[in-house]
């Protein structure tokens, strides 16, 4: 084969159609610079993570756990920390403790729930904490001194200087925290930290009986790279008694895992962007060979095999791809330097934007692919043109066999489909489910568009006036852009709409109203409660005018044996190997529902958030057997009770038989007291135990003054403000959902160009016709009623079905992926739904502007 | 140089089959010129197609210099024709993206041969010599079908089909094409085919096949 002579023509054809295959050359790049930009930006984080792996734990090994530590523990850092008597080099050690609560500040009134933490001197031993003024970092071990969370400063409207009462303990605020490694600036806007001293911690009175802590030890040992291995030595035994061991490794790993899972999904935004833009590949190469069917059959005539002309259009093709490759990779690097800045708030590490070879290689060749694969098919047609269309332009070629090629080429479209996806997630079975949910979209939108179709031909509405019928009509008539407009915008429609319903109905779960919201559900609850305070807490509520709900009683609890069977708690022999220490909870069923502390309480009637699914509620007085208790559904499952059964309860020590009476459902999206286990009254009266209560105050000034009260008189006792929480969560999900729209916009970027495609599709036949009903005498208004007509019909066909598909598929995620409850948000919908048809609109008229502005005899004469 | 036997084409039309070409035989000498004439569905147009091996017959056999079309697949006659075959259209079908000069070396270029010296050198044969680098939209009709014979000639073709060359120019340019046309066959021995039902050139012709029906209806040699 004369493959100079393919090259000359692949060239020369370039220069028909620029528009056409500029489109295509866009196309490609859209979809190639999203998956450059987050392919980039998760490899950027992969690195950053591991640079500053060792920052974000602070130290070599650190040990957590919810008690104080036994001297076992205390025994072992002191020999950890010993070193070795040759070097002399000695380890240090630092332990953290962090509790709940209530902190306020008497010059301003201001009274907010923060994350205690009480540091020993040498915490972090690596990485630098960074303080506003700088430099202030180590006046909190001076004692009496504060550092905190600036959000703290604002939600208090304090300022550096101010006394900040924690407890019975006052601290000067000496600086804020700019940067402490391993930070997610989401999780601190939620609770805001405040550091003291560990030697201040017995001033402050605040960790009393039944007060939960979590109690951290950070070791530097005097070999750090012996960390790994001592880690894996205890880990064993120190879960026997419930604490924790981890390196800067486990970190490390866990982090780059989580990051690279999140980046992989993120990538599948950008893979429907690079799906999209090859839709723009099929279409406008369909259209592109369409219009070349007289050189083509020239060419033929001309000598040119099959295979010649095949492989020209095929070159052209991919160095349309590759051209819009690396403009995309350009574009993408752009935008990768764009990205950290919008997802900042939730990395634990500074990311380092840097230019990674491997996603630029990556991106550009599936660009390249995706380009060759999508124009395969129409491209294939090209092989069927018959030299007689030179002599007879309406020869239109028998109906042939089907081509097998052309199978072949659709089923390495499909193959490449879902290839694509299981690479970018890394995983088959989620990458054909993609996959197949693409197809699914894409089918229904092919069908919805046969059937517009269909429909019109069949019921065409033939009262309308004939401005308006012609408009229509344009729908169904030969070359139409029916289907590939619907397909277009339908999936950009799609994927917006469905992101934004899952962001509404996430959203809605955490709306408890402030204010603003008629309901009466609580918005302040107050817990850590001891026996001895309910009254008093009581008292302050009622003389605010605020009565408190009658308070919760909370048991923690663990069980002891299930069925009669005990739980060996700790049932990990000492000699396990690494490899099933890795996966307990695989090894043993509900190994984790097993083993967990559960926070039970006990009542005599079902609330309003629960439903009863097994067995009936319990009545009449205690009897002598085992306590009645009621068990949450789903947990049961887990554990593998029903009703009947009996489980002993390990409560501080004490064995509490207990019998499953009945299972509940439980809403747990309400913010409300929701107990997994519910014992009949008569049982726990006597055991350790917390109160907790609820009430409503719509002022928010009102809600302060009461925290204040209740923070002065019981120091003990926290509260959390849900409105606050709620203003926190949205914030949280507003940036997240920012940064998906971000990813969101490269689709519908995508979905613009295709949208473009189809409509330049059918430009030339358009710009035909409205000529020619120029000269007919139709004034320009009437061409553009007739423009009109058609585009408000393709946009709003499109909006309406990817709107539903995309309401059938929120759905499905609400239920499956989120378990949240679903709520159709009718009225956005509807707006989105007009302006999707505004933008069919705005594109079809801008591409067929020529239509209007064109003299018709310009028109005429290049016709021929 | 061309001979085709019992030539037959039938088409499927409505559920009838459709005969188009109904037992054609003829011979042609090399260096012939020969003039198909008849009325519009006569069948013209496909006896023409099916001579250039555009399309395969229902039944009969073609021989182009010695080649039996009936057993070539349709590259193998696309070959044949790239080196032995030229075209005229009635609608000049220039490739429109490719200027006068690049349509004249496609023929070249496609047998891999020097072209760009002597599609100029066409060119100018064709009086175009300055108009090389003007695209087909930039010149006028009869402009452009003389850059289309200057194609047709570039490969120096053993046989030229013409399909009604003059079909879509005025009188001035069509006989300036036909004197294009006869001063090649007679230059280079090109063996010419020409579908016209234009009776007067028809008669420069040396030899006229009538068709009606699909039916040859007069073969005449003319002096």
């Amino acid at each position: 084969m004369n493959l100079k002579f393919v090259f000359k023509l692949a060239w020369r054809e370039t220069r028909a159609s620029r528009r056409r295959l500029s489109l295509l050359v866009g196309s490609v790049a859209a979809g190639v610079a999203a998956l450059v930009a987050i392919n980039g930006f998760t490899d950027n984080l992969r690195t950053s993570v591991s640079s500053q792996a060792k920052a974000l734990l602070g130290a070599d090994v650190a040990i957590s756990g919810r008690k104080a530590f036994p001297d076992q523990i205390e025994r072992l850092v002191d020999t950890l920390i010993k070193g070795d008597s040759a070097t002399g080099t000695r380890g240090a050690a630092a332990r953290v403790t962090s509790f709940a609560g209530m902190a306020y500040v008497a010059r301003t009134s201001g009274v907010r729930l923060v994350q205690v933490r009480a540091l020993e001197p040498g915490y972090p031993y690596y990485g630098d904490i960074i303080t506003s003024p700088a430099g202030r970092w180590g006046s909190v071990a001076m004692g009496g001194r504060a550092v905190v969370d600036p959000s703290l400063l604002t939600a208090l409207k304090a300022e550096i200087g101010d006394t900040l009462s924690l407890g019975q303990g006052r601290f000067v605020i000496d600086a804020t925290v700019s940067n402490i490694p391993g930070d997610v600036g989401v999780a601190t806007s939620i609770g805001p930290r405040v550091f003291i001293a560990a030697s201040d911690l017995p001033a402050t009175n605040l960790l009393q009986f039944g007060s939960r802590a979590e109690y951290e030890l950070f070791v530097k040992l005097p070999d750090p790279s012996k960390a790994q291995t001592i880690a894996d030595q205890r880990r064993v035994p120190l879960r026997e008694i419930r604490y924790r061991i981890r390196t800067v490794e486990d970190d490390r790993e866990n982090l780059t895992d989580s990051l690279t899972r999140l980046g992989n999904y993120l990538g599948l935004v950008a893979l429907v962007a690079l799906l999209l833009g090859g839709l723009g590949v099929a279409s406008a190469t369909h259209l592109f060979i369409r219009k070349k069917l007289d050189t083509i059959a020239v060419l033929r005539c001309l000598g040119a095999t099959s295979g010649q002309v095949f492989l020209a259009y095929l070159v052209q093709a991919l160095a349309m791809g590759a051209l819009g490759s690396l403009v995309g990779a350009a574009l993408g690097v752009g935008i990768q330097q764009v990205l950290p800045f919008l997802v900042k708030d939730f990395l634990p590490v500074d990311v380092k934007v840097a230019m990674a070879p491997q996603p630029l290689i990556v991106g550009i060749g599936l660009g390249l692919w995706v380009a060759l694969v999508f124009a395969l098919l129409p491209l294939l047609g090209v092989r069927r043109v018959s030299p007689l269309v030179t002599l007879r332009s309406a020869y239109e070629a028998a109906p042939g066999r089907a081509d097998p090629l052309a199978w072949a080429a659709f089923g390495l479209l499909a193959l490449s489909v879902v290839g694509l996806s299981a690479v970018q997630v890394q995983n088959l079975r989620d990458g054909a489910i993609f996959a197949g949910g693409v197809g699914v979209v894409v089918l229904v939108l092919w069908l919805a568009s046969l059937g517009l179709i269909g429909a019109l031909r069949r019921w065409f509405p033939r009262r309308l006036p004939y401005l308006y019928r012609q408009g229509l009509a344009n729908l169904y008539r030969p070359s139409n852009q029916t289907g590939t407009v619907v397909l277009a915008l339908g999936f950009g429609a799609f994927l917006l709409a469905t992101l934004f319903l899952v962001q509404h109905n996430l959203l809605r779960e955490f709306r408890v109203g402030g204010a603003t919201s008629a309901s009466g559900r609580p918005n302040l609850m107050f817990f850590d409660i001891q026996r001895d305070q309910a009254a008093g807490v009581d008292s302050v509520l009622t003389a605010a005018g605020h009565p408190g709900s009658a308070p919760v009683p909370i048991v923690p609890m663990r069980v002891a044996s299930l069925k009669g069977v005990p739980v060996v708690q700790d049932s990990v022999p000492r000699d396990t190997t690494e490899a099933e220490e890795e996966a307990p909870r695989q090894r043993r069923p509900g190994g984790w529902a097993v083993r967990r502390e559960y926070r039970s309480t006990y009542r005599d009637s079902i609330t309003d958030s629960e439903k009863l699914v097994a067995g009936t509620w319990w009545s009449g007085p205690r009897g002598d057997g085992p306590a009645r208790i009621s068990v949450d559904a789903d947990l049961a499952r887990d554990l593998g009770v029903t009703v009947g059964d009996e489980i002993v309860w390990d409560v501080q020590g004490v064995q509490v038989p207990s019998k499953v009476v009945n299972l509940r459902e439980i809403d747990w999206g309400r913010f409300q007291t929701n107990f997994f286990i519910v014992f009949e009254s008569g049982v726990l009266e006597q055991a350790p135990q917390m109160l907790v209560t609820l009430t409503r105050v719509d002022s928010a000034a009102v809600r302060g003054q009461i925290q204040r009260q209740i923070a002065e008189k019981f120091p003990n006792v926290a509260a959390i403000d849900l409105s606050q929480v709620q203003e926190a969560i949205e914030g949280v999900l507003a940036k997240a959902a920012l940064a998906v729209r971000f990813l969101a916009l490269f689709s519908l970027a995508a979905g613009t160009i295709v949208l473009i495609g189809a409509v330049t599709t059918a430009r030339l036949q358009r710009l035909r016709e409205g000529v020619l009903l120029k000269t007919l005498g139709a004034t320009r208004r009437q061409v553009l009623r007739i423009l009109v007509a058609e585009y408000v019909a393709l946009g709003l066909l499109a909006a309406t079905v990817a709107i539903v598909l995309s309401a059938a598929a929120g759905w499905a995620l609400a239920k499956w992926v989120f378990e949240a409850r679903y709520d159709l948000p009718l009225g956005s919908l509807t707006g989105l739904t007009a302006l999707l048809v505004l933008l069919t609109l705005l594109v079809g008229l801008w591409s067929s502007a020529e239509v209007l502005k064109r003299p018709p005899l310009a028109v005429l004469r290049s016709d021929t | 140089m061309l001979k085709c036997q019992g030539l037959t084409q039938t088409y499927v039309s409505g559920g009838r089959n459709l005969t188009v070409l109904n037992n054609i035989t003829f011979t042609l000498e090399r260096g012939g010129f020969l003039a198909i004439v008849g009325p519009s569905g006569s069948g013209k147009t496909t006896l023409l197609g099916l001579l250039a091996g555009l399309d395969r017959p229902s039944s009969g056999t073609i021989e182009l210099d010695g080649h039996d079309l009936g057993g070539m697949t349709e590259d193998e006659r696309a070959i044949l024709r790239s080196q032995k075959v030229g075209f005229v259209f009635q609608s000049f079908h220039l490739i429109p993206t490719l200027t006068a000069r690049e349509n004249v070396q496609v023929p070249l270029e496609l047998r891999d041969e020097p072209a760009e010296e002597r599609a100029q050198d066409l060119l100018s044969r064709v009086g175009l010599g300055d108009r090389g680098h003007h695209y087909p939209a930039q010149l006028s009709g009869g402009e452009q079908q003389r850059v289309a014979l200057a194609r047709a000639f570039a490969s120096r073709p053993q046989v030229l089909f013409a399909d009604e060359p003059t079909g879509n120019l005025d009188a001035k340019n069509g006989s300036s094409i036909i004197e294009l046309m006869m001063g090649l066959n007679r230059e280079l021995g090109t063996t010419l085919i020409m579908v016209t039902h234009d009776r007067e050139l028809a008669s420069k012709a040396h030899r006229m096949i009538r068709l009606a029906d699909g039916n040859v209806v007069e073969d005449v040699t003319i002096p």
